[in-house]
């Protein structure tokens, strides 16, 4: 069975229909890129897993259990953990204190405090200091450090890359491997198209909100990607119109 | 001498005003609720609490070990279901929930207690006190009260930082879609606000009766000082809200050595000069 499954899933941000009847299936130990241009839905759909945006229409298991309608405090308990779009790191907590949120629900699991100090090293002697003062490279490890110590099957991140430097981006993905052979799955969404396929075992391209093109890196040549991202020519081989 | 007398009773006055400002200033450090029924709820413990001492004959402490549990379980239900429901629709919505919430609740404790000024019996306790220093006496009340105060201050800090639903309370404050993220539920992390703030607020107002006489209309000038104490101190600082408390208590003492009329507007006048001229306030709590 696939760790999660999604049918026909249709978001609604505000009027417009920002994911619209994507489906799509991840493996446990998978690594899933959903790339695609700005206001491709990513971002939507990712919060539409995380609990925070209700779907119109469609479903989404986790594990065969149907948590389409289910809060964002017990999809966690579920085993869902999202890094939101820029950070939110909560401002007025220390870095070990923001670490800490993630411990709320007690889910067991491989992630503890210590574990994630030895995935980021340099958090331990910055551990008291308030989480506004780290540049935006450490705030993101802190972000992606906070989801993990939720203990989840299934890690969201989303738009890792934005705003920080090419070589930060780069380091935080050197941690993406480790972090899947504890037995998390990760579903990234990413604008950066060549990290995004250095990093994924297949990617779902969106374009408008619908699936435009899924498969394996090696797979695609970087044709089909480039026309799948910008929208152009011929778009019929999801089935779709 | 007089003047110094004036100080440590404006002090130890102040630690209640800190005490009763406490939960305004969660609520709206948590949930973004100016709680405009908040005086009033001190008010209602107040008369809740004569009417236990006068229905069962309990002792005073006891009316208090019960009361102020019972303002926390009344406080949670109150977020749940009237306040829960409003916090979407804005800040005017809530506004306006607790600004109908103290009116219907001094009507009906004017329907049920009448409009006599009352106060609460403290017995021997409430006017002994002892010699500090030459002239300077110290009532064994307020000085219990502003231990207690200080106590229950320090309590609520270790509970925000030391415990995992505390950290939660304070990362709600922060920002509450990112809290439901890492599992809080909302709902129950504003009723835990909201129930320690009713228990902070009915045991000041317990204190208040003690001290001093009040009827039903009493809440909306209580209210003032809590507003007062907290924006002096700087909001969401609990340590901001105690200096807030004592400068306002000392003002107001200082005010009375000078002239008794004084008492009420030299404390509004160090209020305006904050406002004025260090609007976050003496301690700001936040790095933001």
């Amino acid at each position: 069975m696939s760790l999660l499954s999604i049918r026909d899933l249709t978001v609604h941000h505000g009027l417009l229909r920002a994911v619209d009847g994507v489906s799509l299936e991840l493996e446990r130990g998978e690594v899933l890129a959903v790339i695609g241009a700005n206001g491709a839905g990513k971002s939507t759909l990712l919060r539409a897993l995380a609990g925070l945006n209700a779907p119109t229409s469609g479903t989404v298991h986790l594990a065969g259990r149907d948590i389409t309608r289910s809060p964002a405090h017990q999809r966690v308990s579920a085993g869902i953990a999202l890094v939101p779009e820029g950070r939110r790191l909560f401002r007025s907590l220390t870095v070990e204190e923001n670490l800490l949120t993630g411990t709320y629900r007690k889910r067991s699991g491989p992630w503890t405090l210590q574990r994630v100090y030895e995935l980021f090293p340099w958090m331990t002697e910055r551990r008291r200091q308030n989480a506004a003062q780290l540049s935006g490279g450490e705030q993101q490890a802190v972000a992606i450090g906070r989801a993990l110590l939720t203990n989840p099957d299934l890690l969201l991140v989303d738009e890792l890359s934005l705003g920080l430097a090419p070589v930060i981006v780069r380091r935080i993905y050197e941690t993406l491997p480790e972090i899947v052979a504890a037995g998390t799955t990760a579903l990234v969404v990413e604008q950066d198209v060549s990290q995004a396929l250095r990093v994924a075992d297949r990617v779902h391209c969106l374009l408008e909100g619908r699936s435009v093109l899924a498969g394996r890196p090696a797979d695609l040549t970087a044709e089909q990607v480039e026309h799948a991202y910008f929208g152009i020519g011929d778009l019929t081989q999801d089935g779709k119109d | 001498m007089q003047w110094f007398n004036a100080v440590v009773q404006g002090l130890l006055l102040g630690g209640l005003y800190a005490l009763f400002a406490t939960g305004l200033s969660l609520m709206f450090g948590v949930m973004r609720i100016v709680n405009l029924a908040h005086g009033d709820l001190a008010v209602v413990a107040s008369f809740l609490a004569l009417a236990l001492v006068g229905g069962t004959g309990l002792p005073l402490w006891v009316v208090i070990v019960v009361t102020v549990p019972l303002f926390a379980v009344l406080g949670y239900l109150t977020q749940r279901v009237l306040l829960q429901g409003s916090l979407s629709s804005g800040p005017l919505a809530t506004l306006l929930v607790t600004f109908g919430l103290s009116i219907v609740l001094q009507n009906v404790l004017l329907e049920i207690f009448s409009a006599d000024t009352r106060t609460l019996d403290g017995g021997s306790f409430a006017t002994s006190s002892f010699q500090l220093a030459g002239s300077v006496t110290v009532g064994w009340l307020p000085l219990v009260t502003f231990l207690l105060a200080c106590a229950v201050l320090a309590g609520i800090q270790v509970f925000l930082t030391r415990t995992g639903l505390g950290r939660m309370l304070r990362a709600s404050s922060d920002d509450r879609e990112t809290a439901n993220l890492v599992g809080a539920d909302s709902r129950h992390v504003y009723g835990v606000a909201t129930a320690i703030a009713f228990a902070t607020v009915a045991l000041a107002g317990l204190m208040f009766a003690v001290r001093s006489s009040f009827d039903p209309a009493t809440g909306p000038s209580r209210l003032i000082f809590a507003f007062e104490a907290v924006v002096i101190g700087g909001l969401g600082s609990l340590w901001g809200t105690l200096l807030g408390g004592i400068v306002l208590g000392v003002t107001q003492s200082l005010g009375s050595q000078i002239d008794p009329a004084m008492t009420l507007l030299a404390g509004h006048l160090v209020f305006l000069a904050v406002l004025a001229f260090r609007p976050q306030g003496l301690l700001a709590g936040r790095t933001t």
